[in-house]
């Protein structure tokens, strides 16, 4: 055993960090380490840098425009990107039905979108979930009809992410309602401007915008932009659902967050003494590094394995459980640092490119509004009840 | 023992929970929060007629005379309803100080205002590098032949940004952190030198920074005595969190409420989701964090108004971090019960959340108080004090 990295692996990591830091956006930095929202702008262009170098796909396969590393370089990469302060790569192209159209999509669907997804062209959102269909995605009730060349879609998606932003959308229909559940749902593609749809935001309690509402009224998309087979849909978004492992865990952002808790809390002052010196707060700080090691080594001993050929089953899920929970103590104790400046709500000071005069600290406004945030990372992607669920059943037999 | 509430507290319990049940719905709440003050005059008026702002201001006074744990009644009520009116600084903390530190003339010309509704005010003692400690103030008080000048700067004053007149910690002698030097000043809304700026605060309440430069007051508006105003202000700050603590019992009892009843509403997979035993769990946990957190909401009040300050503290710290515990563990399973519903701005179980968080970080978290609690001598051996 050797828990270190080859001087190839860190050389490797060493050049990622070097391209970074000389293209990346000083006032985009800014922003991702402030906690500031990013305009889509700003993150189009940042797409764009990465994959004018080769690395706008690292987790896709050679040919379709991956740089063709292994698990640990992909590892990495995202490690240090994070620590850069670099945007994280929005994952509804990249990372969802961007390997869903590798492994089902036809030709045409492979020639038309994958180079999109790149150039990040489109702006992707992911239609699943329905307002009586969460957990229980399969009970999903949207449809979808078969009309001469066009299928018409009628029914409501919820929790949209991004979705103002999107241009794109992948979903999950019903195709045959005669079907029983999982079987006669199909996936498909839908231009969002596509006359028929229309949004509506849903504002989260940390008072941004970030999901919306969908609804689809006699929809009409063209009958090619179906996935794969009809019927075949629930495989698939088990598929895409499964897909992303490496970042699921979000360990190279719960680093730098690490970092830059330990920051504050070195900055704030509690009797003339800096927070990170006091007992209390030093000990609960030890705690969730310790976690965060832990989780770390677990990761990285799921990619020697599969690197190694072995193909990680429902153990990922824990990544997902244990990552999402380590966030979310990172966000509140971050914003117990800041003490009664975690009062103050400034949404402003969030938002892209403000400039006013802070309420307390500069570094204080978002703080609070991201524990609020925060709170939906056990909820969504298959809350972490439905990954115990998983995990209790395909790895622990029961 | 006896937790038996009296016939004037059964009144009190009834009066309140009824305004809160009648007129203020979580929808009213949203359109007051959303209003240019962020909370209702009209509500404030109504709160008078029922004698909600007098609950413990004297007779005398224009008030019903009552003790904290009257007072406790109505607020575990406004828990429930996340009441936004600056109720705390002006009902529990300024006319608290008036009444325990002022002079007969300040209490007869001020207490029955407050009692009558005409009045806010707000205790502006924290600052921006004190945390949550109570004898950092820098702010400084200096003697001038007919009065006092100020100068120094006040964090997060809760109500600030609406009071007619701020109550202000100040140095009139020694250094930062001691306990001795620090007197307490009446000042004007107006005053000049004055500057406070108002925000909302992140459970929808809402506060100021407040800035004083050269602002002279006349003698009259020394509050207490003179470089003794420390115990007041402590005694002050422990009623703040004893009222924070039984407001926060009436928001979990809510909050459990709406998780309960959403889990045996929300079907997935064919059934309700309250009969998969995991959330039944959580939600007994949640039931039992708040039942503990009453237990010491109960204590807290009992022991508000003690004048043996070492039980007192004592007690109060406990509370607090049982408050801040029970808050957080209930607030966060209530959300996650709920799933993506539960992180909504249009639904209630977010707001209630966000209310104890808020409650937490006000005068000192659960950790401070550990701290504070471990630091205090058990009196004859008994924990609870
Ligand atoms: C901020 C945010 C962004 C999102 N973005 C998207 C998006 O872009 N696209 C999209 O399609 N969806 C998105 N989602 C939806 C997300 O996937 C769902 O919220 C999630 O699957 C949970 O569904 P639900 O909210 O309906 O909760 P429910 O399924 O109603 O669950 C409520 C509670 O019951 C529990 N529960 C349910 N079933 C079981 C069980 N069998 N055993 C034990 N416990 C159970 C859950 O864990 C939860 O605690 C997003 C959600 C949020 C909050």
């Amino acid at each position: 055993m050797d828990l270190n990295y080859t001087p190839e692996e860190l050389a490797f990591a060493d050049e990622v960090r070097q391209w970074v830091r000389a293209n990346l956006p000083p006032e985009t930095r800014d922003r991702v380490l402030q906690h500031q929202h990013l305009g889509k702008e700003e993150q189009v262009e940042w797409q764009r840098r990465l994959h004018a170098r080769g690395w706008g796909a690292p987790h896709w396969p050679k040919e379709y425009g991956g740089p063709g590393w292994t698990s640990v370089q992909k590892y990495l990469f995202d490690e240090v990107l994070s620590e850069e302060g670099a945007p994280q790569a929005l994952p509804f192209g990249l990372s969802m039905i961007g390997p869903v159209l590798i492994a089902y999509g036809s030709q045409k669907q492979k020639d038309y979108y994958l180079p999109r997804i790149l150039r990040m062209d489109d702006w992707w959102c992911q239609g699943f979930s329905e307002p009586g269909s969460g957990s229980d995605l399969a009970s999903l009730r949207m449809k979808a009809e078969l009309d001469g060349d066009e299928w018409v879609l009628n029914g409501q998606k919820t929790w949209t992410t991004l979705g103002q932003y999107a241009n794109m959308i992948f979903l999950l229909a019903r195709t045959d309602p005669a079907a029983k559940k999982q079987q006669g749902i199909s996936m498909l593609l839908a231009d969002m401007s596509t006359p028929g749809i229309t949004l509506r935001p849903i504002i989260t309690v940390d008072g941004a915008h970030e999901v919306n509402e969908v609804f689809f009224d006699n929809v009409r998309v063209p009958k090619e932009n179906i996935v794969g087979q009809p019927g075949m849909g629930w495989s698939y978004a088990k598929f895409l659902l499964g897909h992303e492992r490496t970042n699921i865990a979000r360990i190279g952002r719960s680093k730098a967050e690490l970092a830059r808790l330990k920051k504050i809390a070195t900055e704030e002052k509690a009797d003339g003494v800096p927070l990170m010196e006091t007992p209390g707060f030093r000990e609960k700080v030890a705690a969730v590094e310790i976690e965060l090691m832990a989780l770390e080594l677990t990761n990285l001993r799921m990619i020697a394995a599969e690197q190694s050929g072995q193909a990680p089953g429902a153990e990922a899920n824990m990544l997902k459980i244990k990552g999402s929970e380590i966030q979310q103590t990172l966000t509140e104790l971050m914003m117990e640092a800041v003490g009664p400046y975690a009062l103050p709500y400034n949404p402003e000071a969030r938002e892209h490119g403000w400039k006013g005069e802070p309420i307390g600290p500069a570094y204080a406004a978002p703080l609070a509004p991201d524990y609020f945030n925060y709170r939906k990372v056990t909820i969504y992607g298959g809350s972490n009840e439905i990954q115990r669920n998983i995990l209790a059943k395909a790895v622990l037999g029961l | 023992m006896d937790f038996n509430l009296s016939d004037t507290q059964q009144m009190l319990r009834d009066t309140a929970a009824r305004l809160i049940r009648e007129r203020y719905g979580f929808e009213e709440r949203a359109k007051l929060l959303a209003s240019e003050d962020g909370f209702s005059r009209k509500m404030w008026a109504t709160f008078a007629e029922l004698g909600l702002l007098g609950v413990e201001i004297p007779e005398e006074h224009g008030g019903i005379g009552g003790t904290f744990q009257d007072l406790a009644i109505v607020l575990e009520a406004f828990g429930r309803g996340m009441v936004v009116e600056p109720f705390i600084p002006t009902v529990v903390l300024g006319a608290g100080l008036i009444r325990a530190a002022g002079n007969e003339a300040q209490k007869s010309e001020l207490l029955p205002r407050v009692a009558e509704g005409g009045m806010f005010l707000a205790f502006a003692h924290g600052e921006p590098r004190s945390r949550y400690s109570l004898t950092h103030v820098e702010t400084t008080a200096k003697r001038e032949a007919d009065g006092y000048r100020l100068d120094g700067a006040k964090a997060v004053v809760l109500g600030g940004d609406c009071a007619d007149r701020l109550i202000v910690s100040a140095r009139t002698a020694g250094k930062t952190s001691d306990r001795d030097g620090l007197s307490l000043f009446l000042v004007e809304r107006g005053a000049p030198g004055l500057k406070i700026r108002g925000y909302p605060t992140v459970d929808g309440t809402r506060a100021a920074e407040v800035m004083l430069v050269g602002v002279r007051v006349p003698g009259s508006a020394l509050l207490g005595p003179e470089g003794g105003a420390f115990p007041f202000i402590e005694q002050t700050i422990d009623r703040g969190i004893a009222a924070l603590c039984s407001e926060a019992v009436g928001n979990m009892q809510a909050l459990n409420e709406v998780t309960l009843d959403y889990l045996k509403t929300r079907t997935q997979f064919g059934v309700p989701i309250g009969s998969f035993q995991v959330l039944q769990h959580h939600m007994v946990d949640m039931y039992i964090a708040h039942e503990q957190a009453r237990s010491m909401a109960i204590l807290a009040a009992d022991r508000a108004d003690s004048t043996d300050a070492q039980a007192r503290t004592k007690a109060i710290s406990a509370a607090k971090v049982q408050i801040g515990r029970s808050g957080r563990f209930i607030g966060q399973w209530a959300i996650q019960l709920h799933g993506g519903i539960g992180t909504t701005m249009e639904y209630s179980a977010g707001h209630y959340f966000k209310r104890l968080t808020a409650i937490d970080r006000t005068f000192g978290d659960a950790d401070f108080h550990l701290t504070r609690f471990a630091n205090v001598p058990s009196p004859s051996g008994r924990g609870s004090g």
